[in-house]
C-alpha cells in the first residue's frame, strides 16, 4: 500500500469507527434513538411550592428526547440531504407525485393580500379574494365543459369523495334509493372502489380488454350483469385518460348507455394533464369529475402541499355539491351556504378550501393562457411517447402497437423477469443511477408493470439520460449480467429495506 | 393426501366433508409478493359463490379472496393474522385463510384439479 493509500485508508476506517460520516453523506440516527440526557434544550426551573390537584405528578419526565435548537435542525436539515425531489432531478413517477412547480406560482402565494388574510374576515374586506376563486371556477368550468365547480375539496381523494357524494345526494334527493350499484374498471386507482364503498355504493367491476381500455362489450355485460334496464346502478367512475396511460376510445357510447340507465358518470380527474385544452370531459358525457390542482396545474404537494382538489359538475348536479361556492352579484362577490343552496349535501370541509392553492392554479392558468395550457398537455404526450417509442424494444411495452400513448408511458419486466429481474430491481438500480424510480407495480391490470411519466418540463436532454440508463439495463440484464440488479442500489444512505419486515412488524411507538 | 381444488381466480380449496377450507395458490402468492395483512371474515358470515370474503395484502398490492361456494363462515384463520408465513402452507396445513360450511358442496365440482390449474397458469404466463 503506498503512503497515500494508507492515510486515505486510516482517515475512511476513522469515519467509519466514528459515526458513518462520509464526505457529503451524513448518518442520522431517529431523534428518539438519540441520547442526548445531558444536553436538554430547554431549562425549566423547578416548579417550587407547587401543589398537584389533579393527583398527576407536577414534573416528571414524559419520554420526550432531549434535544437542543442546533441539534434539532442539524437532525432535519441532514434527514433532508437523503431526499430525493423535483428540484433535484428527473422524476419519471411523474406529476402524480410531484412536477415542477413554477416559482411565479409561489410569488403570487407570497404576496400581502394574499398570504396574510384570514377565512373568518367579512366578505366586505376580501372581495380580491373572492374574485380569484370565482375566476378559478370559470377557468376549470370552461376547461371541463362543467357548469358547476366547487374549489372547497382538500386533495384528490377528498374531490372524489365529494364527486360522488354528489351523486349519492342527487339519487337520494330523487327517491332513487334503489340506485347502490357502481362500476368500475379494474384499472381504477384504488381510492376509487374505497370511495364508492364508503358512500354507501356496492362496487361492480368492469374488467379492461387486451388494449389496456374498456370495450362497449364489456361495460355492457357488467352494466346489465343483474337486470335488464340497470336500474340498480347508480353510477361509474373512470379516469380518463385510464391509469394505463389511454384513452378511453369509447367513452361517448359508454357514458350513453349509462346514462340511458339513469347512472352519473363520475371521472377521476387525476389525468386531467393530458386533456387541458384539447378535450372537454364535459363533452365525453361526463357528470361530474375532480381536478388535481397539485397536479394539471403545478401547485405543490408530496410534503410541500396542501393538495387541492376541485369538483366540476353538469348544471343537473351543480345544486347538490359541497357548499360554500363563490358567486357573482352585480360587482361584488359572496359565497353561497346552505340557506342558499338547499340541495347541497352539506359542507365537506372548513371555510372555502386551500386558498393558497387557489392562488398558485390561477396563477399557472393565467401565465400560461389557453394556448400555453394546450401546449402544456401537448409537451406532457410528446414526452411520454418520446421515451416509449425509445423504450418499447428493449422492455415489454403491452400496448405500443395499438398505437400512440397519453402522458404516461408503460411498461412491464416481462423480457427482465425471465433473466431474474423484476421491476424491483430495475426501479432500484434506477435509484442507485440517481433518478427516483417511476411508478411501480401500477396499474394491476398486467404484473410488473412500470408507469413512466416524465412532464411536460423535462428537457429532451435530461429524458435522454434517463432513457440511454434504461437501454444500459436492457442491455445488461439480457447479456446475463444480473447480480448487480439484486444488489442495487449500493450509494445510498440506506441500502434495501427489508419492506416486508416493516409491513409484517411495524415499530409504531418508541417504547 | 386430500385432493385439493382450484378456481380460476387462484384459491385453493381443501374439502373436507361439507366443509370447504379456502386458501390461495403458489401462483397468486408470487404475483402479488410477500403477503403481510390478511383481513379475515367474521364467523358466522354469510357468502355466495364469487363473492370476496377476505381481503390479502402484499407489499406491492391487495387482492380480495373469492368464495369458491354458498355458505357460512365457521372459522377464520386466526393465527395467520399474527403470523402472514402460514400462508405459504399448503391449504390443508396451516395456509387456509377460512373454513366455510358449504350449503351446496356440487358447486364445486367444476373446478379444477392441480394437473388442470397447472396447465390453466401455464397458460397465462
Amino acid at each position: 500500500m503506498s503512503a497515500e493509500a494508507k492515510v486515505i485508508d486510516m482517515a475512511y476506517k476513522i469515519q467509519q469507527a466514528e459515526d458513518g460520516n462520509r464526505g457529503l453523506h451524513y448518518e442520522e440516527n431517529l431523534l428518539w434513538e438519540k441520547e442526548y440526557s445531558d444536553e436538554p434544550g430547554v431549562d425549566l426551573p423547578e416548579p417550587a411550592g407547587l401543589a398537584s390537584r389533579t393527583g398527576v405528578e407536577v414534573r416528571g419526565e414524559i419520554g420526550l428526547p432531549n434535544v437542543s435548537e442546533p441539534q434539532v435542525l442539524r437532525h432535519f436539515v441532514r434527514m433532508s440531504t437523503w431526499n430525493y425531489s423535483i428540484d433535484h432531478g428527473f422524476f419519471p413517477l411523474g406529476s402524480c407525485t410531484m412536477k415542477h412547480n413554477p416559482r411565479l406560482n409561489e410569488k403570487m402565494a407570497r404576496l400581502p393580500g394574499h398570504a396574510h388574510i384570514h377565512p373568518a374576515q367579512p366578505e366586505s374586506t376580501v372581495q380580491g379574494a373572492l374574485k380569484l376563486m370565482y375566476e378559478l371556477q370559470s377557468w376549470l368550468s370552461e376547461m371541463t365543459g362543467l357548469p358547476g365547480v366547487c374549489l372547497t375539496p382538500a386533495a384528490g381523494a377528498h374531490g372524489e369523495l365529494a364527486g360522488m357524494m354528489t351523486i349519492a345526494r342527487a339519487h337520494e334527493q330523487k327517491g332513487n334509493t334503489h340506485k347502490k350499484v357502481v362500476l368500475i374498471p379494474d384499472s381504477a386507482h384504488g381510492t376509487n372502489p374505497a370511495t364508492a364503498v364508503m358512500c354507501g355504493f356496492k362496487v361492480r367491476n368492469v374488467p379492461t380488454g387486451d388494449t389496456g381500455c374498456v370495450t362497449v362489450e364489456a361495460f355492457k355485460e357488467a352494466l346489465y350483469a343483474e337486470s335488464e334496464d340497470a336500474a340498480e346502478v347508480a353510477g361509474m367512475m373512470v379516469t380518463n385518460p385510464n391509469t394505463c396511460g389511454l384513452f378511453e376510445k369509447d367513452i361517448v357510447e359508454i357514458a350513453d348507455l349509462l346514462h340511458k340507465a339513469g347512472g352519473y358518470f363520475y371521472c377521476d380527474g387525476a389525468n386531467f394533464n393530458a386533456l387541458v385544452g384539447k378535450v372537454r370531459p364535459g363533452d365525453f358525457g361526463v357528470d361530474v369529475m375532480h381536478i388535481n390542482l397539485h397536479k394539471t396545474f403545478s401547485t405543490p404537494h408530496g410534503g410541500g402541499g396542501p393538495g387541492s382538489g376541485p369538483i366540476c359538475t353538469s348544471a343537473e348536479l351543480a345544486p347538490y355539491v359541497p357548499v360554500p361556492t363563490v358567486v357573482k352579484k352585480g360587482d361584488s362577490y359572496a359565497l353561497e351556504w346552505e340557506e342558499d343552496r338547499p340541495e347541497t349535501f352539506g359542507r365537506l370541509k372548513g371555510f372555502q378550501g386551500q386558498f393558497g392553492m387557489f392562488v398558485r392554479a390561477l396563477a399557472y392558468m393565467m401565465s400560461h393562457g389557453a394556448d400555453g395550457l394546450r401546449q402544456v398537455s401537448e409537451d406532457a404526450v410528446l414526452g411520454a411517447n418520446y421515451v416509449l417509442s425509445q423504450l418499447k424494444d428493449d422492455y415489454h411495452a403491452p400496448y405500443a402497437a395499438n398505437g400512440p400513448c397519453m402522458h404516461e408511458a408503460l411498461l412491464t419486466d416481462k423480457k427482465q423477469k425471465e433473466a431474474g429481474v423484476t421491476t424491483l430491481d430495475i426501479a432500484k438500480a434506477l435509484t442507485e443511477y440517481g433518478f427516483h424510480p417511476m411508478t411501480v407495480y401500477f396499474p394491476l391490470v398486467l404484473p410488473g408493470t412500470m408507469l413512466i411519466e416524465p412532464t411536460e418540463t423535462e428537457s429532451k436532454d435530461s429524458i435522454d439520460r434517463f432513457i440511454t440508463v434504461m437501454k444500459g439495463f436492457a442491455a445488461d440484464i439480457k447479456a446475463g449480467d444480473t447480480e448487480k440488479f439484486h444488489a442495487f442500489p449500493l450509494s445510498t444512505p440506506r441500502r434495501r429495506l427489508d419492506e416486508v419486515k416493516a409491513a409484517r412488524n411495524p415499530v409504531l411507538r418508541w417504547a | 393426501m386430500a385432493e385439493i381444488k382450484y378456481t380460476d381466480d387462484h384459491e385453493c380449496i381443501k374439502i373436507e366433508g361439507d366443509v370447504a377450507w379456502v386458501g390461495i395458490t403458489k401462483y397468486a402468492q408470487e404475483a402479488l409478493g410477500d403477503l403481510v395483512y390478511v383481513e379475515l371474515p367474521e364467523v358466522g358470515r354469510e357468502v355466495k359463490k364469487g363473492e370476496d370474503f377476505a381481503v390479502v395484502e402484499s407489499v406491492k398490492t391487495a387482492a380480495e379472496v373469492y368464495s369458491p361456494v354458498d355458505g357460512e363462515v365457521v372459522e377464520a384463520n386466526d393465527n395467520m393474522a399474527d403470523d402472514m408465513e402460514l400462508i405459504t402452507q399448503p391449504v390443508s396445513e396451516q395456509g387456509w385463510i377460512a373454513k366455510i360450511k358449504m350449503s351446496d358442496p356440487s358447486q364445486l365440482d367444476g373446478l379444477m384439479d392441480e394437473a388442470k390449474y397447472n396447465e390453466y397458469t401455464e397458460s397465462l404466463d
